[in-house]
């Protein structure tokens, strides 16, 4: 009869965790047939009207765009926002669209600044909804070249307001490497030249990076579109990384810890943002970037309201005044990056920012690969093959970090 | 009748937590395990499959990392045994009272220091121009050596306690009587205090196998390029959460083996 | 066993060397507050007190450290209430199961933290948020705590309480006394500086921990380590950390000095 107290126990915890198991991770049943991105997304309404401010906003964004002012004091466009329209930020910061994607997954954030290789993701699991543009104001400012475009609309449907774009540079210490390179080889094939100080972005998307690489210097292969690979090309490309792997210090995700390492001195060359490149130039760091004649990947980002956000009107707000002129030129020069504001070049401190980074150069972002979702349906149009996804990156990615 | 009610009574609300939600919730991240993901939208499909627990066993990648993660466990827990017994004999046996007590505080205050400001220092410590490198001309960098030494460091404290307590349970008759039958100090120390000290150093390799099997923020901090179990889960959670249930299996099955298999020399009872 | 004087000094020489070890990297820390260069160049160029002035004004460190304040005496009176209802039950009482629970009370510290972390965030975001309303934040923080903390004071209690066995219970329970005198004036007393050894240690161990807290904490204010993890490698607020980091280690010299009056052989009796 001692068993009793103790069965019932056991019993009961079975029972909680057959009903636990059975609420499980949810399940919305989305069809994603995955026809060139022709999947069909749970259809989700966007908001018809401002209400009054919920008093505080959840933001996920990429390091630099949503400055408090606890970086530098110089830079604080946030505080304003705060003080005028009564909507507390919270900013959490994310070094990969993976953890945008995980982090927009929990339904703890109501705003995301999501890059292409996030973007669609979000759209078919229903974690963000389309987006009223007639509810942000500077919508009309905003370069037509960046609206309704694959990443950020699904069937016309508009799912995001565009923040900006710019490309992925190489970054080098003027001190330990010479000649100035202007070609990615001296990350892969002339790496050896600076085994155990070269660095690499920490993610499957620089798969694509490989793949670019190898878009000029083995034709052979007849990439047209870096994440547009068949298994071939993945093939090359992973073999490329594996050999890279070599001479790798650090894989970096953590924007600030690239700037230590090159500070420091343990990585001397290696892809980076132009912020990263800003600060640390402004640690006294003696470093150079430059965009090699390969070309490079890069990106175009969105802000994205969360389906699941408590917090839709001061959201709204927030994009709104982050694509405000003033604003938009602010990110813009701090990240170092394109604005999406048209009136935003006359807002620069640099008059030639603008020139600068080709924010109205449509023929310079032609040779730029924004970042992007791979797909079995090929990006680059070809039906013959069957193209590889992004799970098949992520398993190739932890293959190579793992050679 | 009563017993049992009262038995009932103090067994329901900690049972409650611990058996209903966290073993139920474990339960649910493992039977996880046996689904796969919907590649585009990294949402779960409820449809059985051996694939995560076939490509955990058979992929040379994942093997590669279970192996690594179990080498970084097996070395660091083998170095706090060799550094903590050692210094417990000195605390227990030969050094002073006065000092003893001033020796378990110095042992403790680290623990309180933030493992990741410890872990920070050693990257400082070992990287380019650091401390090791500008004291002793050299330094192993990131890596596997630098997780090995940083791990260390930090369970050190985890080793020495319960082995302390061990050996202060140890009469120092014990000791001396084998001194009197004619043991020399080597033997004693291999055939009385090693035996009775067993049940401690086990329990105190739950807590360095243990936290270096699931460690990964310590590899990300000095480890440089390398990824350990943990990594692999994390990067797995949200976009491959059966795979990364998967993995988590693993590891779970790796301590739960450990601690039954520890479990017979007492460990449990001198934790 | 008789040491020879070589082999005491050989013992000295080596428990020296331990220490010099244990501390070598909080010197460093400590030196490296004061340290000019924001990114801890080595040696360092210069020395400056500017990191604790901009400590002594900073928000963020304060908030957290309340927070974490918060979260350590919810953890730990939740595991102290825990984990001796279990160590009463497990050793006054004999049934079927008890070896098991007592491996289950271990599973929380000995699982990797990643594992326990995804567990309770999976109950947070499939049981707590939608049935309770409850979502991450300071309860679901406590909560997972204390799940780990449970074990911390179940093992100072139960042996406690196999030390000195159900005689003194039972002898005062034939003296008259009720269930819950004999509670209030043999069993608590006994009991009280083994729950103290539990609480610090548990304390100790909901403090620091990182792991698991990142998933059972929500975007609202974070924990001390959640806080330094954040801006460990931030240029402005590394140095800020390091500042903290010496504070926790001076201001910790208190408990454990505590601790060490508690008895002869509380350090001794004291499980992790």
């Amino acid at each position: 009869m001692r068993r009793t107290t103790f069965a019932r126990a056991v019993a009961l915890g079975a029972i909680a965790a057959l009903a636990l198991a059975g609420c499980g991770t949810s399940d919305t049943g989305t069809k994603t047939t995955a026809k060139s991105g022709g999947f069909v997304p749970p259809s989700l309404k966007a908001l018809d009207k401002l209400g009054t401010p919920e008093g505080s906003v959840n933001v996920l964004a990429w390091p630099g765009y949503v400055e408090d002012g606890s970086n530098d004091k110089a830079y604080d466009w946030v505080t304003g926002f705060e003080k005028s329209s009564g909507c507390q930020v919270n900013i959490k910061t994310f070094g990969t669209s993976d953890e945008a994607v995980q982090l927009m997954r929990t339904g703890q954030y109501d705003t995301v600044s999501a890059s292409g290789d996030a973007t669609l993701r979000l759209i078919a699991a229903g974690d963000v909804e389309p987006v009223n543009t007639s509810l942000i104001s500077n919508y009309p400012d905003i370069f037509d070249a960046l609206k309704n475009k694959p990443w950020n609309s699904v069937n016309n449907v508009v799912y995001g307001i565009p923040h900006g774009r710019g490309a992925n540079l190489l970054m080098y210490r003027t001190d330990k490497v010479s000649p100035a390179p202007d070609s990615w080889s001296v990350v892969f094939d002339g790496g050896s030249a600076y085994k155990g100080g070269v660095t690499a972005y920490d993610s499957p998307i620089y798969i694509a990076d490989a793949a670019l690489y190898l878009m000029s210097t083995k034709p052979d292969l007849a990439i047209k579109n870096p994440y547009a690979l068949d298994a071939r090309q993945l093939a090359a490309s992973v073999d490329l990384l594996k050999a890279q792997k070599a001479n790798v210090s650090e894989y970096w995700s953590d924007y600030l810890k690239e700037v230590q390492a090159f500070k420091a001195g343990s990585t001397v060359v290696g892809t980076t943002w132009q912020v990263i490149a800003n600060l640390a130039q402004s640690e006294k760091a003696p470093v150079a970037v430059t965009l090699p004649k390969e070309g490079a990947t890069g990106w175009s980002d969105t802000w994205m309201v969360s389906a699941k956000s408590k917090h839709k009107t001061c959201a709204y707000l927030f994009i709104d005044h982050l694509v405000s002129p003033k604003v938009n030129a602010q990110v813009a020069e701090y990240f170092g990056e394109a604005p999406a504001n048209r009136k935003s070049c006359a807002e620069t401190v640099a008059k030639d920012h603008c020139t600068i980074f080709h924010a109205d150069d449509e023929a310079y972002f032609s040779k730029v690969y924004y970042w992007n979702t791979p797909i079995p349906q090929c990006l680059d149009g070809r039906t013959d093959v069957k193209c590889t996804d992004y799970a098949e990156w992520t398993k190739a990615w932890t293959a190579i970090r793992n050679s | 009748m009563r017993r049992r009610l009262t038995l009932a009574g103090l067994l329901a609300p900690p049972l409650l937590w611990l058996v209903v939600a966290y073993l139920g919730a474990l339960g649910a991240i493992f039977a996880t395990a046996v689904w796969s993901t919907d590649p585009f939208t990294n949402q779960v499909v409820r449809t059985f499959t051996t694939d995560n627990l076939r490509t955990l066993v058979s992929d040379p990648t994942y093997l590669r990392i279970i192996g690594r993660t179990l080498m970084i466990a097996t070395s660091v827990t083998a170095l706090c045994a060799l550094i903590a017994i050692p210094f417990a004999f000195f605390m227990a046996k030969v050094a002073p009272p006065r000092v003893r007590g001033l020796l378990v505080a110095l042992v403790l205050v680290p623990l309180w220091a933030s493992y990741l400001v410890k872990a920070y220092a050693w990257r400082t410590m070992l990287g380019p121009g650091g401390v090791l490198d500008s004291v002793l001309g050299g330094t192993p960098g990131y890596g596997f050596t630098a997780v090995v030494i940083t791990l260390t460091y930090l369970w050190l404290p985890y080793m020495i306690l319960p082995v302390y307590a061990g050996l202060e349970k140890l009469p120092d008759s014990h000791l001396e009587a084998s001194a009197d039958l004619g043991a020399g100090n080597w033997t004693t120390f291999r055939r009385v205090v090693m035996p009775a000290l067993l049940p401690s150093i086990a329990a105190g390799t739950i807590f360095t196998f243990s936290l270096s099997l699931g460690d990964y923020i310590a590899v990300q901090i000095v480890g440089g390029t390398l990824q350990v179990l943990g990594t692999a889960v994390l990067q797995n959670i949200t976009l491959d959460l059966p795979f990364a249930a998967a993995l988590g299996t693993a590891s779970v099955v790796i301590m739960v083996v450990y601690l039954l298999a520890v479990r017979r020399t007492g460990a449990l009872e001198n934790l | 066993m008789r040491l020879t004087r070589r082999a005491r000094a050989g013992l000295w020489a080596v428990s020296a060397a331990v220490v010099l070890f244990v501390y070598l990297p909080l010197l460093v820390i400590a030196l490296n507050s004061f340290n000019s260069d924001r990114t801890f160049g080595w040696p360092p160029p210069s020395l400056t007190v500017k990191w604790w002035q901009l400590a002594a004004q900073a928000d963020g460190p304060r908030n957290a450290l309340r927070t974490s304040v918060e979260a350590g005496l919810g953890a730990t009176a939740l595991a102290l209430v825990l984990g001796s209802l279990l160590a009463f039950a497990l050793t006054r009482y004999s049934f079927f199961g008890r070896q098991a629970i007592s491996l289950l009370v271990v599973l929380p510290i000995a699982l990797p933290g990643i594992v326990t972390g995804v567990a309770l965030q999976s109950v947070i975001q499939n049981v707590l948020s939608p049935v309770f309303g409850i979502s991450a934040g300071l309860f679901t923080i406590i909560v997972g705590h204390a799940t780990f903390c449970i074990v911390v004071v179940f093992n100072n209690v139960t042996a406690r309480l196999r030390r000195f066995g159900s005689s003194l219970e039972a002898a005062s329970a034939d003296l008259g006394a009720r269930p819950l005198t004999t509670f209030r004036l043999v069993t608590f007393p006994l009991l009280r500086s083994a729950l103290l050894a539990g609480a610090i240690l548990a304390f100790g161990l909901s403090f620091d921990e990182i792991v698991v807290t990142t998933f059972t904490a929500g975007p609202g204010s974070p924990t001390l380590p959640i806080w330094i993890f954040n801006n460990l490698f931030r240029p402005n607020q590394a140095p800020v950390v390091n500042v903290v980091a010496v504070v926790l280690v001076l201001v910790s010299i208190l408990p454990v000095w505590a601790a060490q009056r508690l008895g002869d052989n509380a350090a001794a009796e004291s499980r992790l």
